[in-house]
């Protein structure tokens, strides 16, 4: 970890308390995520991971606290961020092709009225095929399993050429091929330079695909490099003394 | 044929572009699962009407437009409200909301003396599409006679100007409002006001909704927001094609209904014609059994 | 002159259209509540609309048997089995295509009307004598209330409520946990359909009363209403049915106590400023108990 990754975090949460209208969901969070590396957020059930990650783009509002990407408001880095949603959160029997959900990636660049050019398609088309799904560009999405959903919504984030990708979930029930392939493609990102934070729920992959953790139970208990922070120690506390079978 | 052009033209084209100017937002309410917007909104035309006339006095279009769309606007945001605040169900917030409003119209209605004007539920909610007549159509070659044209029924060019203000925004806003509608996360974490866009499309909905009910009721306007688009999605599963055919299942709807109301009982040896805005919504429906028993994409 | 309305002072019809309507308003809030918590609310706009063709062709047949076309039970009974048939296109629609319940539901609702709409102006069009009224089950129309009519809306709101109390288990459980209930054993479908049958039943007893259009409210206002007040089910029915039967009541007094004040309007306007005072002032849910409660956790989040 580089000491100067504190100064300029692509993405810094300090102090975030989030409420849905009843009790708080989280409790004064706290987030720091280095650059050029994998983070991932992990936690129990209900311990507010994805509403952190929903915060930190601007989703949901919290009743205090400050977020901020590269020491500057969130608004101001839209284009350097890069979303990508559970599946579950969208209806996949809209109307469309996997080509044209690609497409939604570069809307930052297309805008209102400007035409789809062949340098757009060619370009959403290369992102399909990062994560193997060009063949099936032209497919109504609804058709395709849910490990291929999930790929092509890595390739519309992986269109927006960001510096900074956020996913929740990404590997919730996906088969073991598509979680190869997204493992490969996110090292691949982080390889280059590029930041990775996902929401986690599989703790015997923490070591293997992560450098960096958050543990969060509606608070941050720890967070740091996954080799002195993931500890048993650290994850009975996260899990309410209750270690997960996985771990 | 001059009968034609004089008696049938004008409402036949004045209850097509009120059905397309319907089906058009109709397509996105239907993919945000919020058909039944469009049922809460004519059910709020009432109230706005009589408040309106209550206000000025006169039943001229324009405060009676103003005064409709207002009600919806209101209802849209209580429901809103409600939703949010209250933490009800969309579908019980709705049902709160625009049972309300109407009852308040037609309390409302009771109350004042309305009897010298035609303001009534039953124009409210079925219109009176027949009685949108042209009379100097029956002068030869009145379709090219600027002096005939500048006589036809306001209707018709307040339904025309309505639906390409719908077409416009649509075309203008598609882009954001399909991403938005598929996956309104991901169109907000790009900074897109997605709550801004959702309020447009309600008040898309509203001017179609507010333009149609005068001539042709609240009925056609429920049917049409809901009907052709649900045809349509069971034909394709491209969102422009989806559109194309709610437009022209639409069209089908309103031309077919009204010449099956005006002239289905002659055929059938009756004097006397049906309700046009019943037997277009009758038709829509139809389609859609049609369209559901053997529309390509019917099924997921 | 509302004392006198409110203590059934104000004579014969006017105490059978009171007695009737808080029949009504108990039965639509304790069925309603069951539909709110399987989340169907809005289902009772497709029936309620529904019903519309069935008064017609009821009215055609009672014509073309010699009647006058009329008779209550008669426009009752062609209206249930229409709404019956409307049900069955909801849920047809949504088994068999891709389309969401809502906009089954906003379909039939409105084709179903329409076609209604349509036969009513056939019917217009057939005799101008016996025409008179059949508009009236739009709005309801309890000026000309017969002893008949009453004791049959008051029969049809003790029975819904009986049945209702006799399926309430099984009902909650399917509510809460559709899954859990049909692992338990439980028949899902038959039981849904149970309910929405109750519904039929709540929306063709209020047709002289409140009318088709403005049933609905009956059925949805009083358990949003009482959702505020408690967490637990039996007691929402219980909240629901007093307001409900209250509305009823309190409305019908209300527009005998002056000219041109319809009832079904009335009522719906009374049980709507429930639910604005639960809206408001329930503990716990209620607008203002959020506010304080937002307003202290942003006070300690500051702190």
């Amino acid at each position: 970890m580089k000491d100067t990754a504190l100064l300029s975090a692509p993405l810094q949460v300090q102090d975030l308390t989030v409420s849905y209208g009843g009790d708080p969901v989280l409790t004064g969070a706290d987030l720091t995520v280095p650059e050029g590396e994998m983070t991932a957020i992990i936690g129990p059930n209900g311990a507010g991971k994805s509403t952190l990650l929903k915060s930190a783009l601007g989703l949901v509002k919290p009743l205090s606290g400050t977020i901020t990407a590269w020491d500057q408001p969130l608004a101001a880095q839209r284009d350097r961020i890069a979303y990508v949603p559970q599946r579950a959160s969208v209806d996949w029997d809209f109307p469309t092709t996997v080509l044209e959900v690609a497409l939604m990636g570069l809307y930052r660049q297309l805008g209102l009225l400007r035409r789809t050019r062949p340098h757009h398609r060619d370009k959403a088309l290369a992102c399909l095929d990062r994560v193997g799904m060009s063949d099936l560009a032209d497919r109504q999405i609804g058709q395709l399993s849910g490990g291929q959903q999930q790929r092509v919504f890595l390739a519309r984030a992986l269109a927006q050429e960001a510096e900074l990708y956020l996913l929740d979930e990404p590997f919730a029930g996906v088969d073991a091929a598509t979680e190869a392939a997204i493992i490969t493609v996110l090292h691949g990102l982080r390889d280059a330079g590029k930041t990775v934070l996902c929401v986690h729920h599989d703790l015997s992959t923490v070591p293997r695909y992560f450098d960096h953790v958050c543990l969060l139970n509606r608070h941050t208990v720890a967070q740091g490099p996954t080799a002195t922070t993931f500890t048993d120690a650290n994850l009975m506390r996260t899990y309410d003394g209750r270690l997960p079978t996985a771990a | 044929m001059s009968e034609f052009i004089a008696l049938s033209l004008p409402p036949m084209l004045i209850g097509t572009l009120a059905a397309m100017a319907c089906a058009l937002p109709g397509n996105f309410l239907l993919l945000r699962r919020q058909s039944l917007i469009g049922d809460a909104i004519s059910h709020t035309v009432l109230p706005g009407i009589v408040v309106a006339f209550l206000l000025t006095g006169s039943l001229a279009a324009l405060p009676m437009m103003l005064g409709a769309a207002a009600a919806a606007l209101l209802a849209v945001v209580l429901i809103e409200l409600i939703r949010r605040f209250g933490r009800v169900e969309p579908g019980a917030a709705m049902g709160v909301v625009f049972t309300t409003m109407f009852a308040a119209g037609v309390l409302l209605l009771e109350q004042t003396d309305t009897a010298s004007v035609h303001l009534d539920v039953e124009h409210a909610l079925y219109g009176n599409l027949e009685s949108l007549i042209w009379l100097d159509g029956f002068v030869p070659g009145a379709l090219t006679d600027p002096q005939a044209l500048a006589t036809l029924p306001p209707e018709l060019t307040r339904m025309a100007l309505t639906l390409a203000v719908i077409a416009l925004a649509l075309w203008i806003f598609w882009r954001p409002l399909a991403l938005a509608t598929f996956d309104n996360g991901f169109a907000q974490s790009l900074g897109l006001p997605v709550t801004t866009l959702s309020l447009g499309l309600v008040v898309c909905a509203a001017m179609a909704a507010v333009a149609a009910f005068d001539a042709v009721g609240s009925i056609i306007v429920i049917a049409m927001f809901i009907c052709p688009p649900a045809s349509a999605r069971l034909m394709t599963n491209d969102l422009k094609h989806q559109i194309a055919w709610s437009l022209a299942f639409a069209a089908l709807s309103a031309t077919l209904g009204y010449v099956l109301a005006g002239y289905g009982p002659l055929w059938l040896g009756a004097e006397a014609s049906v309700s046009a805005a019943g037997m277009i919504a009758t038709v829509s429906g139809l389609i859609l059994g049609g369209t559901a028993l053997a529309g390509p994409h019917r099924k997921a | 002159m509302l004392l006198d309305a409110l203590t059934l002072n104000l004579g014969y019809n006017a105490t059978l259209v009171a007695l009737g309507a808080t029949a009504l308003g108990l039965a639509a809030g304790t069925v309603g509540t069951f539909l709110y918590l399987r989340q169907r609310s809005l289902v009772s706009d497709a029936i309620s609309h529904a019903t519309l063709p069935g008064v017609a062709i009821a009215f055609l047949v009672m014509v073309a048997l010699g009647g006058t076309g009329r008779n209550l039970a008669g426009l009752m009974l062609g209206s249930a089995i229409t709404a019956a048939l409307g049900l069955a296109t909801v849920t047809w629609l949504t088994r068999a295509t891709r389309l969401p319940q809502d906009a089954a539901i906003g379909a039939v609702l409105s084709v179903f009307f329409g076609t209604g709409i349509t036969l009513l102006t056939v019917i217009q069009t057939l005799d101008a004598g016996q025409q008179a009224g059949l508009e009236s089950v739009l709005l309801g129309a309890t000026a000309g209330m017969l002893r008949a009519d009453a004791l049959l809306i008051a029969a049809g709101g003790a029975l819904t409520l009986l049945a209702t109390m006799a399926l309430r288990r099984p009902l909650l459980m399917i509510a809460f946990d559709e899954g859990y209930a049909a692992q338990r054993g439980l028949n899902v479908a038959h039981y849904d359909l149970a309910l929405l049958g109750l519904v039929l039943a709540v929306t063709v007893t209020g047709l002289k009363i409140t009318g088709l259009i403005l049933i609905v409210a009956l059925l949805v206002i009083p358990p949003v209403a009482a959702r505020f007040w408690t967490d637990r089910a039996p007691r929402m029915a219980l909240i629901a049915a007093v307001i409900g039967a209250g509305a009823g009541y309190v409305g019908a007094a209300l527009s005998a106590s002056a000219p041109d004040l319809p009832t079904g309007p009335l009522i719906v306007l009374t049980a709507f400023s429930a639910f604005a005072v639960s809206l408001f002032c329930a503990p716990r849910r209620g607008l203002l108990a959020s506010a304080l409660r937002h307003t202290r956790q942003r006070a300690t989040a500051r702190s």
